[in-house]
Order: structure tokens, then sequence, then C-alpha cells
């Protein structure tokens, strides 16, 4: 709860009509993309100018009242639940793009635009902003950089992190604080753009970025890799990185997301394959040419029974159809669609391929695994119905266990989509108790009140 | 209040059909309404978790439930776009019903549906009288667009530009019923109330193109609103009232399509009656499957079962962009139909517009309730067209020419809006 007073001076800084306090209106800022249950806010806030940022933050941190930023609410790790109540703070009003330079290649734009708007602002002036989440329709470049979101570019280009060289932000007094530049390189102080790329909200709340942008690549290649298995599938991804191939796009998908997709979405896929790579090569024309023959030749080579390398844009967009509806194609099937995030090495995804498969059998969960073989990052997404308690429960311990089993094989908690409410308790488990205590340490430094966002990251 | 038992068995529905969505937020791409607001319960995702918190926790403050669940468009933008498949627009269409059914009507949409459409002696009788002294109330504004405004009426219109009723409505022609011409075929034709009423000359090119390619019509004049505008409402009995009435008059299926000018209408028979036919009896639905079967809309009728060929465009040909209205689009799958039935004039030449399937924000009651909002997204429409410098903008649904004539009208543009089938019908000796 929030007092008559305190929501009169919310009021005063950005006017009623941008404060909202309905039960109703308080329940759709209660949850976002993670499967988790939700918690309301106090009060929601919605700022349309920067200054009302900072006062609002001011305000917040003198009544130590928890503050969660909210950008599209897409993120899957729980980081926009106002798990401790609080207020929220909406960020999709903040979305100027303030300036593409074109000549020194970055941009500047605040935290509530729109990725795959900017980006497409971006290339109508001949420049490429490579990160792409799925989500790139609806996330804020606010919430990519909270969570170093990536993308199916990451192979080659990278993810948010590569592209942030600046970041201007309220720290929880609602100091206006500036860091990074303009400049390529830059080595003043500490690095304080890359700290809060991955903070999730937790440090400042962030208002602008200067971001890098790169000459776009000329052509583009791309070609659909059908295997009998996962083995002949993933020796294949090693194969071409060994051959000094870095394709822009290198996905996976199991047996079972095909049978999904070709059900749903009919682009002809063999529904008796193992698993099929998604390949796409990007550069200047003869080099994607040759790099294209290359992977073709590599698929052969390493058991590949069918490749469809696509002539046009046509046969391109069909390519990525099939990428595009994995996902939709899995979360029809059952009610409830637990999308998760472990990512091995490379070299370890049979290992990780076959872990899975063990855990859908030990706890009886249905499992479709797809996601970006070239960089390790698996999504392997349970179906089940939230309203079957028993189901649930199983789904719970097998996620758990997907943790366990990427960790044991060298991997990560999260490839991309942080690490929010949902697995904040493993942290200590991937690095260790000493490293959890420095970035509880920094975290307290920051913001002695424990007012940014609390319990993410970090729990309790 | 409704039948309790037909309540909790839509509610049983609702649930089934929400536990869908994975709140992953991409209808906030496509929504109209969250476009211009920002603000979550607006947007597919936002409304259908306050219906779970509404089915799970029972209803604790309806109204304000209501309320949120009336500020959308029934556009039907998120269905088409969600990942998941999650139908929000049959949500919607059936949580408006619950909520209407334990609030109640409202007084004044009583008086609408209750008292007046479903009485279509007397709406008929009304709108006649209406046609007549509108215009000592009216002043024209645009001639191209055909539209007027009214400083008398405005506190009731705000500064909508507004088409004028018909002086003679379509019904006038009175019954037509005749056999299969050369085509053998033979329809029946559902007009719908704004045709019938404010867009003759939309009836008379359907008439017109029907003749001239052969076709057997059965245009009963006993037929009556399709029941959408009631639906929307939440008054389900309204509705169910409308339905059984042109279930009576188009109950013996003596044709080979039902076709109708308006994409809503079409809808509502293709999508809307199956879908809400809970109420209805055995041989009602059945019924009901046969007209959903049989509906077709205009556009699609011409192309895919008359045939009509390209014709160059002629030396000083207009140019004219396509709208795509939402029910036409994203329930029925009609936009290149439209675009064939255009080809086939020689004296146009099409350019399309940005985003030509974007909603133009009328809504039907939306548009009365929430017109600021409505108005902010017709503007962008009106921009989109105006940007493409077309003369003629064409769009295969009643309410969207009544909304895009009116941003037109008010930001002064000399841009005709015409339906498909009216530009279709210039080029037929
Ligand atoms: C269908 C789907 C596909 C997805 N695909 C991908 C993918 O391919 N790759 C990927 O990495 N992720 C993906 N995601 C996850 C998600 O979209 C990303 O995490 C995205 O970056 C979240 O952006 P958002 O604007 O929705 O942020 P939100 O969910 O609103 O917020 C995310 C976090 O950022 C914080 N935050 C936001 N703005 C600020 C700010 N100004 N200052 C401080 N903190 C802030 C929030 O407090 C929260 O902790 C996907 C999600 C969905 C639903
Ligand atoms: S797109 Fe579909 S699944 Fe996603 S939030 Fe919207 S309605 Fe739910
Ligand atoms: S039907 Fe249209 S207006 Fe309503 S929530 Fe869906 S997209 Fe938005």
């Amino acid at each position: 709860m929030v007092s008559q007073s305190l929501k009169q001076a919310f009021v005063g800084i950005v006017g009623a009509e941008n404060v909202m306090d309905a039960e109703a209106d308080k329940h759709s800022y209660s949850y976002d993309a993670a499967v988790l249950d939700p918690v309301l806010p106090a009060l929601v806030v919605r700022p349309s100018e920067m200054d009302q940022v900072g006062r609002i933050v001011k305000l917040c941190n003198d009544n130590g009242l928890p503050l969660t930023v909210r950008g599209a609410g897409s993120n899957l790790s729980g980081g926009t639940i106002p798990s401790k109540g609080g207020i929220v703070l909406l960020s999709n009003a903040l979305n100027k793009i303030l300036e593409v330079n074109e000549e020194d290649m970055y941009a500047v734009v605040q935290t509530g635009a729109i990725t795959a708007k900017f980006a497409a602002a971006v290339a109508a002036k001949g420049l490429f902003y490579p990160p792409d989440p799925g989500s790139q329709a609806v996330s804020t470049l606010g919430g990519n950089v909270a969570e170093n979101a990536g993308g199916l570019r990451g192979l080659k280009y990278g993810v948010t992190k590569d592209y942030v060289m600046g970041v201007n932000f309220f720290d929880v007094e609602g100091n206006y604080c500036k860091s990074g530049s303009k400049t390529v390189k830059c080595v003043t102080g500490l690095n304080i753009p890359q700290l809060m790329v991955g903070s999730e909200g937790t440090l400042a709340v962030m208002s602008e970025f200067i971001l890098k942008l790169v000459p776009p690549p000329q052509a583009a290649k791309s070609m659909m890799a059908i295997f009998p298995d996962i083995m002949t599938a993933s020796r294949t991804v090693s194969a071409i990185i060994a051959a000094k191939v870095v394709p822009c796009t290198l996905e996976f998908m199991d047996n079972f997301t095909i049978g999904a997709v070709e059900g749903f979405a009919k682009v002809g896929l063999p529904t008796d394959a193992g698993s099929l790579l998604l390949i796409e090569v990007d550069g200047h024309p003869a080099q994607v040419a040759e790099e294209a023959e290359k992977v073709e030749a590599i698929c052969k080579a390493n058991g590949c029974t069918r490749i469809q390398v696509a002539k046009d844009a046509v046969e391109r967009n069909k390519v990525w159809e099939a990428r595009r509806a994995a996902l939709s194609s899995l979360a029809r099937l059952r009610p409830t669609t637990v999308l998760e995030d472990a990512t091995v090495p490379r070299s370890k995804i049979p290992a990780m391929m076959q872990a899975l498969d063990k855990i859908a059998k030990e706890y009886k969960l249905t499992i479709g695994t797809f996601g970006h073989a070239g960089d390790g990052n698996l999504h392997p997404t349970i179906l089940c119905d939230r309203r079957d308690k028993e189901e649930f429960h199983r789904v719970e311990k097998g996620v758990d266990a997907i943790f366990e089993a990427a960790l044991g094989l060298d991997g990560t908690l999260s490839g991309e989509h942080g690490i929010g409410l949902a697995k904040s308790r493993w942290m200590e488990k991937e690095t260790n108790r000493a490293s959890v205590l420095f970035s509880k340490r920094i975290k307290a430094a920051v913001d002695p009140k424990n007012v940014l966002n609390p319990g993410k990251i970090l729990g309790e | 209040m409704a039948d309790l038992n037909h309540m909790l068995k839509l509610l049983n529905e609702l649930d089934d059909q929400i536990v869908g969505c994975m709140r992953c937020g991409m209808c906030q791409s496509v929504c109209p309404v969250f476009a211009e607001t920002g603000r979550e319960a607006d947007v597919a995702r936002g409304k259908i978790a306050l219906l779970e918190f509404l089915s799970h926790e029972m209803i604790k403050d309806a109204e304000a439930v209501k309320e949120r669940l009336d500020k959308c468009l029934l556009c039907g933008s998120c269905a088409a776009a969600c990942p998941s498949g999650v139908k929000a627009l049959d949500i919607f269409i059936k949580a408006r019903a619950i909520i209407t059914a334990y609030l109640g009507l409202s007084p004044v949409k009583k008086a609408i549906f209750r008292g007046m459409i479903t009485k279509p002696a007397l709406f008929n009788n009304l709108l006649a009288l209406g046609s007549k002294f509108q215009g000592f109330f009216t002043t024209p504004v645009n001639d191209i667009i055909g539209s007027s405004c009214s400083k008398l009426l405005s506190p009731l219109l705000g500064d909508r530009h507004l088409l004028s009723l018909a002086d003679k409505p379509l019904r006038g022609n009175g019954t037509i019923d005749t056999a299969p011409g050369l085509s053998g075929l033979r329809v029946a034709f559902f007009y719908g109330c704004v045709v019938d009423k404010m867009f003759t000359s939309v009836g008379e090119a359907v008439l017109k193109v029907l003749r001239h390619h052969g076709v057997g019509i059965y245009m009963p004049v006993d037929q009556v609103c399709c029941g959408v505008p009631s639906l929307a409402s939440g008054d389900l009995k309204s509705y169910e009232d409308l339905v059984r009435m042109n279930l009576k008059v188009f109950g013996k299926g003596d044709f080979d399509y039902i076709l109708t000018p308006c994409g809503t209408c079409t809808s509502a028979f293709h999508h809307i009656w199956p879908l809400m036919n809970s109420g209805f009896s055995q041989s009602e639905r059945e019924t009901i499957a046969m007209l959903a079967d049989k509906a077709m809309d205009i556009n699609a009728f011409i192309a895919d079962k008359l045939g009509v060929s390209k014709a160059e465009p002629a030396a000083g040909a207009k140019t004219v962009t396509i709208h795509d209205p939402c029910h036409l689009k994203k329930s029925l799958g009609v936009s290149g139909q439209v675009r064939t039935v255009l080809g086939a004039n020689p004296n146009l030449k099409q350019v399309e517009m940005a985003g030509s399937d974007v909603c133009c924000g009328c809504g039907g009651s939306f548009n009365l309730q929430h017109y600021s909002v409505s108005t902010k997204i017709g503007k962008k429409k009106r921009d989109s067209i105006v940007a493409t410098g077309a003369d003629v903008v064409a769009a295969g649904c009643p309410a969207c020419m009544m909304q895009i004539a009116d941003m037109m009208s008010q930001a002064g543009d000399r841009i005709a809006v015409k339906h498909p089938v009216e530009l279709y019908a210039q080029t037929l000796g």
C-alpha cells in the first residue's frame, strides 16, 4: 500500500493520468513472460520525460519503496514481477531515438524504444544493429541491455553487450549519471556500461544508451540441413566452426520440434528427421558464395541426409519461417509453455541433449528442444498444464534437473534470458559463494536500502 | 440475468482458452489501442490476465474489468499474431457476455438493442424519419467524401464528420427473389444495417454485379442486423433474438452462397454465430452451421466464383489504395481477392499504403465510448492513405468506410471513400 500523500507526490511528478493504482490495473503489471506466480505492485507510474524518472527514483528511495522498471515485460525470468510490491515504473513512453550518426556509426536512444523499430530506423539510414531477440517486435532496448539479450545472430555478431558503448542512468538517489562514450575506444574509469549490462534493474534505472552500429552485410545465403540424429548434427556444428567458417546464424531443432512445426506451419520438413540445422552465412557476396559451398560440403560429409540451399528471398524466408514457427508450434500443443535457457559449450550439445532425454523420461515430461546451436544456447521447452498441480510439480523438478545438467557440463544457467527470480537460488552453484558476496557488496554500495528491483539475481 | 448454467458453461470455456496465453507479450506489437495508450490493460495479454483473476477469484470488481474489456476494438489483430494460438477475440466476446449478464445491461444499451434494433419495424421507421430530417441539423462539408457535420448535435456526435442516411434504404427495393441465370448460381444477399441505410450505393452495386453475371438473387427485406453490435456489448439476449429472426428468413438455404458486402457481417455468419451457439436448439445450430458454410464476402465471390480478368490501367487511370478491414483480412483471410476485383477496373491503378491491414480504429461502439483513442488510431490510417497520393481509398467494410470518411473529411482531404464492389461495378455496362 502507498499512502494517499505519497500517491499524490507521484501524481505531482507525472500527472494523474500516468499513475495507476486500481486493482484491475495492478493485475496487469503483476507478471511477465516467466511461468511464475504474479505479485501485485502498489502503484504503477508512467513517466514521459527523463527528469520525471530521477524524481520518481528519489521518491522511492526516500520512502524505502521497492522500484521495478518494466519495459515490455517480455523477459522470461521474472525480472519485472514486483516481488516485493512497491512501484512499477513503465519505460515505454521514453522511446525517442535521439541521434543516428552515420559517420561515426553509433546511435543514442532512450530506454523504452522498441528493438525492432530501432533496428528499422537505423537500417533506413543504411546501418545495422545486429542483436535480434525473438521478442524484438515488442522488447525494449532497456530490457535488452538489462538482460543482455541475445538473438539469432549471436554467433557471428555477438549479443547486446557487444553494442553498448555508453549508458546514462539515474542512481538510486535520483542523480543523473553518464558513462561510456561515443568513441570506439574509451577506457576512462571503471567499465560502468558493462556493469549495467545484465544488471536486470538492480543497480540503477537506465535512461539512454549509446549503441554501436555496423555496416550491413551485402549478401546472405540460408540453408536447411536435415540429419538422421542429434549426434551427426552436433558434429557438423563443430566441423563448420573448425573449418573457420562463422555463420551469422546456426540454429538447431530436435525431432519433436520438427514434428510440431510440420504439424502446425507445414513448411515441408521431414518428420522422421532426427534433427535439423538452419544456417545462414553473410558478408561480401564472393565470401558468401564460398562459405555457403563449404558449409554444404561439411554438412554432407557429416551425415546430413538432405540439404536445401535457398535460391532466392522466397526460399530464404521459408527457412526462417520454420525457425520462427518453432516456439509457436510447440506452444500450441499444451496450455503452458516453460521455455528454458540451458547453455553449454558447443561440444557438449550432444551430452546435454542426452541429459534432456533422460530428464524427460525420469519426470515424465514432454520436452521439445531448439535453439542457437552455434553458441550452445539451447531452449528446452517443457509443455504442460500449470493447472495440473502434480504435473507442474514434476515440471519444477525437471527444470532443476536441467540446470543441474547444464552446470555439470561446464554450462551456464542462462545464455540470454537472465536470472531474475527464477534462477537466483542457483547463482552460487554456477559461480561460488565469494563471487555472489562480491556482487552483493556492489549492490549494497549503490543501493543501500535495497530499493532497486529487490530480490532479483542475488535473491534475498 | 441470463440463464446461470449457460453463463457457467461460458466461464468454463473461457478458462480453457485463457490458460493457453503464455504471457509472451507479442500481442503488444499489433494492438492498435496499446500503440496509443501503452497500457497493459489495453492489450490482449493484460485483458486475459484480468479475466484469469476474474474466473479464479470470482468477481471482485466487475465494473473495472468490464471497463477495461470494453476498451478494445475487437479487431482480432492480437489473435492473428499470437504465437500460442490464443483466440483472444473469441475470449473477449464471451467475456463481455458473461460480465454483462452479471452486471446487467446499461439503460442506454438496453434502449438501443432491446428497444430498437431487435424491433426491426420500429428501427427502420426511426431511421427513415432521421433521413428526412437530417438536412435540418447538418451542414455538408466535403463533396468528394459526401460528409457533413453538425454544430447542433455536437454534444451527441462530437466533431464527427458524418455521412448522410440514404433517402431511400436498400430495402426500399422490396424483396428480390430470382432464379439462377447464366452462371447457374443463386445467392442470398445479406446487406447489413449500414449498407441498407447509408451506403445504398454499395448495395445497388452488388445487385448490378450479380445481375450482370447472371446470378440469381434472394434478398429478403425482413432480414435484420447480424447481431454483432449487441454481442459486442455483451447483450446475449438481443444477439440471440436477432440471429433467430435471420435464421427464419434464411433457414431454407435455397441458395448456393450467402453474400455480404461487410467484413463484419460475413465473419458473424462464418465465425461468430457458430462460436456463440450454445443458446440455440439443435436444429437452429444446424442452420447456423449451414449458413456458416455458405457465407462469403462479396469480393471473394467475385474473384473466386465469378472469375474476373485483369485489365491494364488505361491512360489517365486514377490511383486507388486499399484498406484491409480487420474482420475481412484477419478473420476471413480475404485480401488478395479485393486486389483482384479492383484490378478488373481499367480506370484504376493500385498503390499500396503502409500497413494496409492496420485497424482504422472504428470498432463499432468503441468509436462511441473512446472517440479520442479511436480518432488517434484513425488519423494514422488517414496519414497512410494520404501518403500514397491516391485519389480513392477502397475498403470492404461499411464501418471502416464511415471511420475513414470521418478522418479524411476532418482533415479536409479530397479523396473518395468507396467499397471495392462499387469500383468494380463501374466497369460493367
Ligand atoms: C517469444 C519470446 C522470445 C524471446 N526471445 C529471446 C531471444 O531470442 N533472446 C533473448 O535474449 N531473450 C529473448 N526473450 C526474452 C526477453 O524478450 C528479453 O529478455 C528482453 O530483453 C526483455 O525486454 P523487455 O523490454 O521486455 O524487458 P522487461 O521484461 O520489461 O524487463 C527485463 C528486465 O530489465 C529491467 N529493465 C528494463 N528497463 C530497464 C531500465 N531502463 N533500467 C533498468 N532496468 C531495466 C527490468 O526491471 C527487468 O529486470 C524472449 C521472450 C519471449 C517472450
Ligand atoms: S501474443 Fe498470445 S500468448 Fe502472447 S501474451 Fe498475447 S495473447 Fe498471450
Ligand atoms: S482485439 Fe484488437 S484492440 Fe482488442 S486487444 Fe486485440 S489487438 Fe487490441
